[in-house]
């Protein structure tokens, strides 16, 4: 079940098209990436999202309707470039925007008080925002993304600013959202915290989508058979006991150990490699080379001229 | 409509919480109690000896202008041409002319002047003029009452009758001996002020609503903000909330401005005197043509008319037509402040700093500045051709029109006036939403006046 799609979204900015025929689906439950280098279009997609601007063509579904002005109070949105009022208290500012997500202000209340004990900042209630430190107020940006408990949450470079110990609490509340049921979208660069977090991907480049689908059907897909083993020295070259069709893409030395890249051709598996090598040396290792999320990305979009598309 | 109210009302607190709120709220009405108290002060004061000369064809008042301390009065018999032509040479401070009317009651004079006669003088001989014509109306009453028996003594009827209002036209003599109207005072003075505050008020809270979309746009929190709310309902809470912050002010104004000179008159002016009302002085009259009582010592009303320069300028202000002045003033401060108020919100929506305004104020500031600088002719000539264009073209319509109210502008032209103003409300509101909502969400580019108009047609 998705909880959000478009369809064929395009959006043109004098002249310049931001977003080409965007079709993405978000399965509900998931922590789906939206990927893509600089100016490829992922914020405008998410201030469709947001209803901020209207798309010149396409559709959008919200649980399997059109998505209607009143979705923007199911939508928690924490935006790349965010901030506060500065010469406002953080209490009064929460409220405000909890409010305006559509909260009465007893509600609003309740929950902040709650929120701010769990993240142990009640005693920043009366502060103004400017007194606070940046992680501070990022902390505070958080909260009033997920005060109104919105069935999806996006989240635009999230970690930017974060120490390692808060962005580490920030990953297990983002978890702990989903847990709860909420669907999220992460848009960044940092591809480590999408291998990390995210189980959906769709990368944008150049207004379109290049790839889209679950993060392990695409690894999978861009897996090229290549294998790293390690093996005790044996007086002989690697080249001589291999299969001609295999190919050792690099070879060194760690410590008293062998080391080797190969790659088999596709029709044959890592049982074949293992047989020829068997008999020749002792295997300490052998694993196979499962692509990067940082390699797949780096990969699609330099070889993006050609205009593959790849959807899973 | 409940999330605009959110938003009127954080922009409203927000500003109204500040201390720069606080001091402006007590600064105003010091400076204004200023303006008004001074010249009040002045005029009760000027001890210098003036020598006024008067002819009086009717005859009616020869020997009722008595001399006060700094005023002294001389009869002259020479015709009004003769006179004029002198009265440069003659050293007098001001001519007095009462002309013969048809009617037997007169109720006009004239008062030639080198300069903008005081106001004390004015009012010292209105009152003397309108004590002796409602003397003599009432003098007429009362043989009329004692011919005719049967009718019955009504108070009531004979105080209405009898009250007067004396016309005192001044006339200034300049050196060319030429005559020119001066300026009704009164008028002046507060077109004058409605015209500056408005001006004032416009770019004090416009230049507040430009700042406050900067904030919004500089802090990043624009973002957050517009994916809950419209940035129309954003931009417009924004202009009303800080409207209402400016209405605020203009209200504890007008009440501590109030308090202070009402205490501060108080104080200078003997009590008693401040409070001569017409009605007082005929019972005092109609008292003196009672057989039974002893007349009053005439004495005693010229000595007390030394202290009555500020009660004038309180008698000539509630002359003025202040429901409309205040209607008018509300209404052209409301749509004038609303109609810049988009437009500033435009700017500070397009630009990222306010060091990169200066362009865009350019074309608003203009108008407001020229208006501003234009008062001397809608003074001079109210109902002119400039004064009109400049009181129908809505972005000077809101100064000019409010200089002009106080001398009588024909309904119509109040109404044309107003109605272009909406309509240019409306206008530049459409238009400034646009340009807003395109704007709120560029940063770091400059933006050019073609950019601009590429928006507006987005």
């Amino acid at each position: 079940m998705e909880l959000f799609s478009s369809l064929n979204v395009s959006k043109q900015f004098s002249g310049h098209k931001a977003l080409d025929k965007v079709s993405i689906s978000i399965p509900e439950g998931s922590i789906f990436g939206l990927l893509g280098p600089n100016g490829a279009g992922k914020t405008t997609f998410i201030r469709i999202i947001n209803q901020i601007i209207a798309p010149d063509e396409g559709q959008l579904f919200y649980n399997g309707r059109e998505l209607k002005p009143n979705d923007i109070y199911n939508i928690g949105y924490l935006p790349e470039e965010r901030g506060l009022y500065k010469k406002m208290t953080v209490g009064e500012q929460s409220m405000y925007l909890a409010q305006l997500k559509g909260l009465s202000k007893v509600e609003a209340h309740k929950r902040l008080t709650y929120w701010f004990a769990r993240f142990e900042m009640s005693s920043w209630w009366n502060k103004k925002v400017e007194e606070l430190s940046k992680g501070m107020q990022q902390k505070v940006q958080f909260l009033i993304t997920i005060i109104h408990e919105p069935g999806l949450l996006i989240f635009d470079e999230p970690f930017s600013g974060f120490d390692p110990i808060n962005a580490s609490m920030l990953k297990d509340e983002i978890i702990a959202q989903r847990d709860k049921g909420a669907t999220i979208i992460f848009s960044t660069h940092n591809m480590a915290s999408v291998e990390e977090l995210c189980d959906h991907i769709a990368l944008i480049n150049n207004a379109k989508v290049v790839l889209a689908g679950p993060v392990r059907d695409i690894k999978k897909a861009y897996k090229t058979s290549t294998y790293e083993i390690s093996f005790n020295s044996f007086p002989g070259e690697l080249n001589d006991i291999l299969p001609s069709a295999f190919t050792i893409i690099k070879e060194w030395n760690d410590h008293d150990l062998r080391m080797a890249t190969i790659r088999i051709p596709a029709d044959s598996g890592p049982n074949q490699l293992i047989s020829s090598l068997l008999p020749n040396v002792t295997l300490h290792s052998f694993s196979e080379l499962i692509p990067s999320m940082n390699d797949i990305f780096i990969r699609v979009v330099t070889e993006n001229k050609n205009e593959t598309v790849l959807q899973l | 409509m409940h999330k605009i109210i959110l938003i009127i009302k954080r922009e409203y607190l927000t500003r109204v919480r500040k201390k720069s709120f606080l001091v402006m709220t007590i600064l105003g009405p010091l400076l204004m109690a200023a303006i008004v108290i001074v010249p009040v002060y002045m005029a009760t004061r000027g001890n210098e000896l003036k020598t006024v000369a008067v002819i009086d064809q009717t005859g009616f008042f020869f020997e009722k202008f008595k001399d006060t301390d700094n005023i002294k009065f001389h009869y002259l018999v020479s015709d009004i041409a003769s006179a004029k032509a002198n009265f440069r040479k003659s050293g007098d401070y001001a001519l007095l002319f009462i002309p013969r009317t048809e009617v037997s009651i007169p109720t006009n004079a004239i008062l030639y002047g080198e300069n903008n006669v005081s106001i004390n003088v004015i009012s010292y001989i209105r009152n003397v003029m309108t004590k002796k014509v409602e003397d003599m109306k009432l003098e007429a009453k009362l043989k009329d009452l004692q011919t005719d028996k049967k009718n019955p003594l009504n108070v009531e009827d004979i105080l209405r009758s009898v009250k007067t209002v004396i016309d005192v036209n001044t006339i200034k003599i300049t050196d060319e001996g030429k005559e020119e109207k001066s300026y009704t005072e009164i008028s002046m003075v507060l077109g004058t002020f409605a015209g500056i505050l408005i001006y004032f008020f416009i770019f004090m809270f416009g230049s507040q609503v430009m700042r406050g979309v900067i904030e919004e746009k500089t802090n990043r929190i624009i973002e957050v903000i517009i994916s809950s709310v419209k940035p129309f309902e954003l931009m417009m809470g924004k202009i009303v909330g800080v409207g209402l912050v400016g209405l605020t002010q203009f209200l504890l104004w007008v009440i501590l401005t109030f308090g202070i000179v009402t205490v501060a008159t108080s104080t200078f002016t003997s009590k008693g005197s401040t409070k001569h009302s017409a009605e007082q002085s005929i019972v005092q009259n109609a008292a003196r043509y009672n057989p039974d009582n002893l007349p009053l010592p005439d004495s005693a009303t010229s000595k007390k008319y030394q202290n009555e320069g500020a009660s004038e300028i309180f008698a000539a202000l509630s002359s003025v037509n202040f429901p409309v002045m205040i209607g008018a003033f509300v209404f052209f401060f409301l749509f004038g402040y609303l109609m810049y108020g988009s437009l500033f919100a435009a700017i500070g929506g397009a630009v990222d700093s306010e060091a990169d305004t200066q362009q865009f104020m350019l074309p608003i500031t203009v108008p407001l500045i020229l208006s501003i600088v234009m008062m001397q002719y809608f003074i001079q000539d109210p109902s002119g051709q400039v004064a009109f264009w400049f009181s129908v073209f809505p972005l000077t319509a809101p100064v000019a029109m409010m200089i002009r109210i106080p001398f009588g502008v024909p309904y119509w032209q109040v109404a044309l006036s107003m109605g272009i103003l909406i309509l240019a409300f409306l206008g530049t509101t459409w238009m400034a939403a646009k340009i807003y909502r395109t704007g709120i969400l560029m940063y770091g580019k400059k933006v050019s006046y073609r950019e601009l108009w590429k928006w507006l047609r987005y």
